[in-house]
């Protein structure tokens, strides 16, 4: 490769001129474009986080999103929630609560994968799971958020505690295509092992994580906040 | 091989159909290979990457050819990317606002229409050295070329690998996918099929013109 000749000092304005007026369009175009799309994108995202927390929730027909904290426990979270310590409450059409919906996430098999799952006290168990974002291979790892056989594992997941509500009585398992026998073990999907047990991973520390501290607090989230 | 002379005065019919067809970037010029590739997985994914990357090449061909007498030459590349990367955010929003499952799907290949070589090459070779309307035509013919191609490979690895078509099921639930359409390997194969058909083609009209 030759180097281009070295310009002469006289056009270093016109230069310095192009790059810098271009640069300062660009700029503005791309403010311009960023505050125009920003409330639809948001809105978006907020829609699609309702219909997912409805479908993990089933019978649910409203939500609220809840923060945590330590010792406090859960209050509504005010505004935009967009952190990793919050829940969101379902409640039905008679305004009792029917569970949480809880996001997750963790490393799969190329990036992270990204889950909502829906958690029924009543019934000590997951009983709805989504994936919100993953990059797994078409085909054979995303099968994580299309297989019905697989998807099929959430309908009644169970997660019951220990008597002192401290942990989970059964850590979720991931067990070979066929082999489940009991409640809390997930069949993988053959041909997509990695991004199977990446889910049972997932699940499991966030199971561990949140469901003693909603089953401990669950008079925090029984009451559908006032809007 | 006849060169083709960007600059010469062709008709404005002809720069608009020559990228549809007789030049067609990815058919023909075999570039842009990696969204290719790689987002055609499914129809609906294609015609999104190609229309993205129309809107792209239209705009960039445009204002490439309206600031091309105001760039120092030395520059001119920087600005064009500059350009282009701002093209790009913008698109990259317009997809988010549009549809977010849309934007996940087609993920980091947003990004990367910036490096697409078909909408810097024709910055260079076309637009940076003609006026802004036969450059709106040349980009409006390239990216029309390149939805085509991608479409073609995008509905062949649909149809073969997920036995739908634009998200519509054609074949039941008997039929069995032919996973390996979906994946990389899948693109190769039906890409190297299309050239096949074109090149193929092109001979035979080459054929059929010098027996007359």
């Amino acid at each position: 490769m030759t180097a281009e000749p070295r310009p002469p000092g006289g056009q270093t304005w016109p230069m310095l001129r192009a790059m810098v007026g271009i640069g300062l369009v660009c700029g503005l175009a791309i403010v311009l474009a960023y505050r125009w799309t920003l409330p639809v994108i948001e809105r978006n995202r907020a829609e699609a986080l309702r219909r997912a927390i409805f479908q993990v929730l089933p019978g649910a027909s409203s939500s609220a999103t809840f923060r945590f904290d330590e010792p406090a426990g859960f209050a509504p979270a005010a505004g935009r929630a967009a952190d990793a310590r919050v829940v969101h409450a379902g409640y039905d059409a008679q305004g009792r609560w029917v569970g949480v919906a809880i996001e997750a996430a963790g490393m799969g098999y190329q990036d992270t994968i990204r889950v909502l799952y829906g958690y029924a006290p009543d019934r000590e168990a997951i009983v709805g799971f989504q994936v919100l974002e993953s990059r797994e291979t078409p085909g054979l790892g995303d099968k994580i958020g299309l297989d019905p056989e697989f998807l099929a594992n959430f309908e009644q997941l169970d997660v019951r505690l220990e008597a002192d509500l401290s942990r989970l009585a059964h850590p979720i398992e991931l067990v070979k295509k066929g082999e489940k026998e009991e409640a809390w073990q997930i069949d993988a999907i053959t041909g997509a092992t990695v991004s199977s047990r990446a889910v049972a991973r997932i699940l499991r520390a966030s199971a561990d994580f949140w469901i003693p501290k909603v089953r401990a607090r669950a008079e925090q989230l029984r009451e559908e906040p006032r809007r | 091989m006849k060169v083709v002379d960007e600059k010469a005065d062709a008709m404005p019919t002809d720069v608009f159909l020559k990228g549809l067809w007789r030049e067609n970037p990815t058919l023909v010029q075999v570039l842009g290979m990696c969204p290719t590739l790689a987002v055609t997985n499914t129809a609906r994914n294609a015609v999104a990457m190609g229309l993205a990357t129309l809107f792209v090449l239209v705009g960039s061909n445009a204002l490439v050819s309206a600031i091309r007498n105001w760039v120092p030459k030395q520059v001119r590349i920087a600005s064009y990317i500059l350009v282009i990367a701002t093209l790009v955010t913008m698109v990259d929003y317009a997809i988010q606002a549009i549809s977010l499952d849309l934007h996940r799907a087609l993920g980091a290949f947003i990004a990367l229409i910036v490096v697409n070589c078909i909408i810097l090459g024709r910055a260079e070779a076309f637009a940076s050295k003609n006026g802004v309307r036969r450059s709106v035509l040349d980009g409006l013919g390239m990216g029309l070329g390149f939805c085509l191609a991608l479409m073609l490979l995008g509905m062949v690895r649909e149809v073969l690998g997920s036995g739908s078509l634009f998200g519509v099921e054609l074949f039941g639930p008997r039929y069995e996918d032919w996973v390996i359409m979906v994946l990389p390997s899948g693109g190769f194969f039906t890409f190297a099929a299309w050239i096949l058909f074109f090149n193929w083609r092109k001979q035979r009209r080459a054929a059929t013109r010098e027996a007359r």
